[in-house]
């Protein structure tokens, strides 16, 4: 046996016997946080989500932490997929010891890590997941979620469409369940306040495999007055530069599903798309004295401006803190009541955990794309409460009829 | 003509891919990185330096910069494998596509990076009405004029003369006196200098991204088989079949069939499959492709099966001991048992595609359809029919068993890599229904809430129930094996002709062969529904299928230990290794290919032959 022959051996055997030891003895005087995402899959938002959170538990533990204790994250990559997901929320359940979960960034990953949240009854908070059915269809007692939703983002962009005055609409989206869903609900909240609209045309792409010189012909073709789009990510690019290039966008109304958050503006420079109306986060523009004291805090440490995702991150473990004080410790029985009207103050404003639905109320920020200095940035921007943008409470109980 | 645009950069993306192929066979899972690398690289050039210079000169650069990393990855890896198991490099390629893509990352970082426009042919012409970009009218003629240039070089020169000769009988050209070492990097270097290069000429259409390597291997494998392994004229046509048949989904848009609304876009999900399943079932060679001679002596003949000894035995013995044992860490080590269940599930799947890759000689790379049917089986009974677990179960394997006799009646009929190919784009029909069908499937998001009932909810116990269907079913396989049925179905393999001399049904042996397999795979399916709690469209995704190959591989596909000792490998490396570093990835990739030199027939086909040398 050569020596590279036994070093290899041995090395395995290595990799092998550190899989195999024993759980963690739960450190004393920390509250542990069990954090999972698919940090390999979804980089381009989780690179800067990472970052936020990281500022957020630092933040906390510097000024001594929750109840005098710091906190701990203990965090993995998910895999990407929904079996290595729950593998993964095991592991920091059963070897970590932390009964709160928090992360998740693809929706089927969330809804799968909330289903393990209820059958081994510890906490989650769903951080990026936007899927609706997280918090109605299939909506537990242990889950709770802080962006704002599918529903809650088309429901944001609705009255905008609808003061274009528009009668001929086609809709572009990702065939999956958030493309899917987020069409739907355009449909039918236009519907009823705009009886004569019609849908002229839809295109459903398979996700980051767009055709976008056919998808742009066809829609060119279907001679409408408005677009709904929901494509994100390479997607955009391509969709974007196609269609400024062949012309599709002149004269019509564009209304766009996140199109203005940095993660997918960005990468657009001087091409991003003028005049559509987008959800969004348009960092630079936000002027209240929390949101501005955020981004500096980030931009010394980072030497790089935050993304949606770098908010996100930081608002979930700021959330996690308070739930934790408010509870007196990670109980998980405790901590699903404090959460129930939680309220936190975020650089986004104050944000509340409805008890109702376990959605938070973090809104979102809705304006026109404009490009300044040869980037993509939004103009007359509003922030969106999340608190305006819900269906009644006997509607909501309706959905979540599950539990 | 819409199309037409696309097809050309379908055919740059897969003309490389064929060329390797078809001279070395290589089943070159790095050519989407390769690709996405070149995509890189020219953004690099063309918005640093900018300009004429910047995306023309960077264009060059790119396919001279991925002419050598061709070679070196020739060279330094897939020089020392070429002697063994056919499909071996496939899992050294597979090792390289974890690390670019986690080097590629690290040089680039994760945001998507649009290209410039390309200079001198930013805006549009206007062609029957229709604004038409100039860069897709340029693309729309480069097609043609590679394919020409490829034709020429590959006829009338004398170094295309010898690479057309290897394509058909490598070893004559060795006997002839051609240095094979230098044709073979030469190609390698060619073939993934295209790749790059139809990165490159992507960047202006869409951003260079870490997504590209897997969507673009996809395609390209599809355009190569449909086209014919090896033959380029083949590529092309097979591109722009592809192409014009997406582009003709999407015009079509939603259009209402007798009252009925349907979305044509939709079916862009997966029509290539579908085109590639006709395709192979009309053509088993694809359009322009040729029945490939055998390739003499490729690996060394397997020594016929031997029964276990005493010591292996023993050896078996006590393990199963050590795995019985396990629940009792359930206690001090819960997480143990999670890991252990995962690992028997990953084994029962591995052993099932072994059964048929291994002895049975047909690789499938389309196993995870029956895993994903198993799993959606045993969890639709469940939720819809409202039958227990045990019935759920038990049904499974009988769905997993159906579509392994309607698919498998199609894919015995091939063989090799259009085998291969037959199963993949099976799998990924199925994994498009399932992620289509809302209503019974539950769509992208998936059905969940399928945990077992008491006693079973508790890990140790659910873990045993796993443990002993695993050994069952492995147990079983293997007593199938040492059958005459197992016997005639290596001899099929083998030497189809002197089996059916004998009176061997090849292909009925082969059909019954792929029915077990898959029952057997369906029933690890249902193991993990119960397993994780729910199931999503991933179970039946092209990534699980090839984690499969990847288990029998590293285990040894010649051995029949090999799944039994891949799998658990392949699951505990990367449950560990994903813990440890944010690089998994990367760091994955070099622990493969480190496993893959130093176990050059697999880990247990490797022990076995230091075994055999010892005992000597």
């Amino acid at each position: 046996m050569t020596s590279r022959r036994r070093f290899a051996i041995a090395a395995a055997a290595g990799v092998l016997a550190a899989a195999m030891v024993p759980a963690a003895v739960q450190a004393q005087g920390v509250f542990k946080i069990g954090e999972l995402n698919s940090y390999k899959s979804q980089p381009a938002f989780l690179e800067p989500y990472h970052r936020g959170w990281q500022m957020a538990i630092d933040e906390i533990n510097a000024k001594g932490g929750v109840l005098g204790r710091k906190l701990e994250v203990v965090s993995r990559d998910d895999g990407g997929n929904p079996g290595d997901a729950v593998r993964v929320a095991e592991e920091l359940v059963s070897r970590e010891g932390v009964n709160v979960l928090a992360g998740t960034f693809l929706s089927h990953l969330g809804l799968a890590v909330s289903d393990f949240a209820k059958q081994k009854r510890v906490f989650f908070l769903a951080a990026e997941p936007l899927t609706d059915k997280i918090t109605w269809q299939n909506g537990n007692r242990y889950t709770y979620r802080l962006r704002a939703s599918t529903y809650m983002q088309v429901a944001m962009l609705v009255p905008y469409a609808l003061e274009a005055k528009k009668k001929r609409w086609a809709l572009v989206y990702p065939n999956f369940e958030y493309g899917q869903s987020a069409a739907t609900w355009f449909k039918q909240m236009m519907k009823d306040k705009q009886p004569d609209i019609e849908f002229v045309t839809e295109q459903a792409t398979p996700l980051g495999k767009v055709e976008a010189g056919p998808v742009v012909q066809a829609l060119a073709d279907a001679k409408v007055d408005g677009i709904f789009n929901v494509l994100f990510g390479p997607d955009l690019s391509r969709f974007v530069r196609e269609g400024t290039t062949r012309g599709l966008f002149k004269g019509k109304t564009m209304v766009s599903l996140l199109s203005g958050e940095p993660e997918y503006l960005d990468p657009l420079k001087d091409e991003a798309p003028l005049g559509w109306i987008v959800t969004g986060y348009p960092w630079d523009k936000i002027n209240t004295p929390e949101h501005k004291a955020f981004v500096a805090a980030y931009e010394k440490r980072y030497n790089d401006y935050p993304r949606l995702g770098s908010l996100v991150g930081y608002i979930t473990m700021k959330s996690l803190a308070a739930g934790i004080a408010k509870a007196g410790g990670t109980d998980t029985e405790k901590l699903i009541s404090a959460f129930a009207d939680l309220k936190v103050d975020t650089p986004a404003g104050p944000v509340t955990y409805r008890a109702i639905d376990h959605q938070s109320t973090m809104g979102a920020w809705v304006g026109r794309i404009a490009v300044e200095k040869g980037k993509g940035t939004m103009t007359d921007i509003k922030y969106i409460d999340g608190a305006s943008v819900q269906p009644s409470d006997a509607e909501v109980r309706k959905l979540r009829s599950g539990e | 003509m819409n199309g037409l645009a696309n097809a050309s950069s379908l055919f740059f993306l897969s003309a490389g891919l064929s060329l390797i192929f078809g001279v070395s066979r290589v089943v070159n899972m790095a050519h989407g990185s390769l690709y996405m690398l070149g995509a890189y690289i020219a953004y690099t050039c063309a918005s640093k330096l900018g300009g004429m210079l910047g995306f023309w000169g960077g264009l060059v650069a790119t396919a001279a910069a991925l002419a050598l990393v061709g070679t070196l990855i020739e060279v330094l890896l897939l020089r020392r494998i070429y002697h063994v198991a056919e499909l071996f490099q496939l899992l050294a390629t597979f090792a390289l596509v974890l690390l670019l893509s986690d080097v590629v990352a690290a040089l680039w970082g994760v945001e998507d990076l649009l290209g410039p426009r390309a200079p001198g042919l930013r805006g549009s012409v206007e062609i029957l009405g229709h604004n038409y970009p100039q860069y897709d009218l340029f693309l729309l003629f480069l097609g043609p004029v590679v394919l020409a240039g490829l034709h020429i070089l590959l006829s009338r020169t004398r170094w295309g003369t010898l690479v057309r000769a290897a394509t058909q009988d490598r070893d004559m050209v060795a006997a002839l006196g051609v240095d094979q070492a230098k044709l073979f990097t030469a190609v390698f270097a060619l073939g993934s200098a295209l790749a790059g290069l139809g990165g490159a000429l992507e960047t202006p259409r869409q951003p260079a991204n870490l997504g590209m390597d897997l969507s673009a291997l996809g395609d390209a494998f599809v355009v190569v088989v449909v086209g014919g392994m090896g033959s380029i004229p083949g590529a092309y046509v097979a591109a722009l079949l592809i192409a014009e048949i997406k582009a003709i989904c999407i015009g079509l848009g939603t259009q209402h069939i007798a009252g009925v609304a349907f979305n044509f876009s939709k079916l862009t999900l997966v029509a290539e499959f579908i085109v590639m399943a006709i395709v192979l079932i009309a053509r088993p060679y694809g359009l322009l492709g040729r029945a490939q001679g055998m390739p003499r002596h490729a690996a060394a003949m397997e020594d016929p099966l031997k029964p276990a000894g005493q010591a292996l035995r023993l050896l078996a013995l006590a393990v199963l001991v050590g795995l019985l044992a396990v629940p009792l860490l359930a206690e001090a080590s819960p997480y143990t048992v999670v890991l252990a269940t995962d690992v028997l599930i990953a084994v029962l799947f591995a052993a099932s595609l072994h059964f048929i890759a291994g002895p049975g000689g047909m690789h499938s790379f389309g196993h995870a359809a029956y895993f994903g049917l198993g799993c959606y089986g045993a969890g639709l009974l469940l939720k819809l029919a409202g039958l227990p677990m045990a019935a759920a179960i038990a049904g499974a394997p009988l769905v997993a068993a159906l579509a392994a006799a309607l698919f498998g009646w199609f894919a015995v009929r091939l063989s090799g890599v259009y085998l291969a190919m037959l199963t993949l784009a099976f799998a990924q029909i199925v994994w498009a229904v399932v992620f289509q069908w809302e209503t019974l499937t539950g769509g992208s998001n998936g059905v969940l809430g399928i945990w077992p009932p008491a006693p079973f909810n508790r890990a140790g116990i659910y873990y045993l129930l796993v443990l002993g269907l695993t050994v069952l079913g492995v147990l079983l396989m293997r007593r199938i094996l040492f059958a005459p049925f197992g016997y005639a179905m290596r001899a099929g393999r083998d030497s189809p002709l002197r089996a059916e001399a004998t009176g061997i049904a090849v292909l009925k042996v082969h059909w019954l062969a792929f029915i077990i397999a898959g029952s057997v795979c369906g029933l690890a399916g249902a193991l993990f529904a119960f397993a994780k709690g729910g199931i999503s469209p991933e179970t039946i995704h092209v990534s699980r299928s090839i984690d499969g190959l990847v288990m029998v591989l590293l285990g040894g596909i010649h051995e029949l230990a090999g799944p039994l000792v891949g799998a658990p490998v392949f699951t505990l490396l990367q449950d560990s290794v994903m813990r440890q570093t944010p690089y998994w990835r990367g760091v994955l990739g070099v622990v493969i290919l480190v496993l893959v030199l130093v176990f050059p027939l697999g880990i247990a086909g490797t022990i076995a032959a230091w075994a055999r040398r010892f005992a000597r």
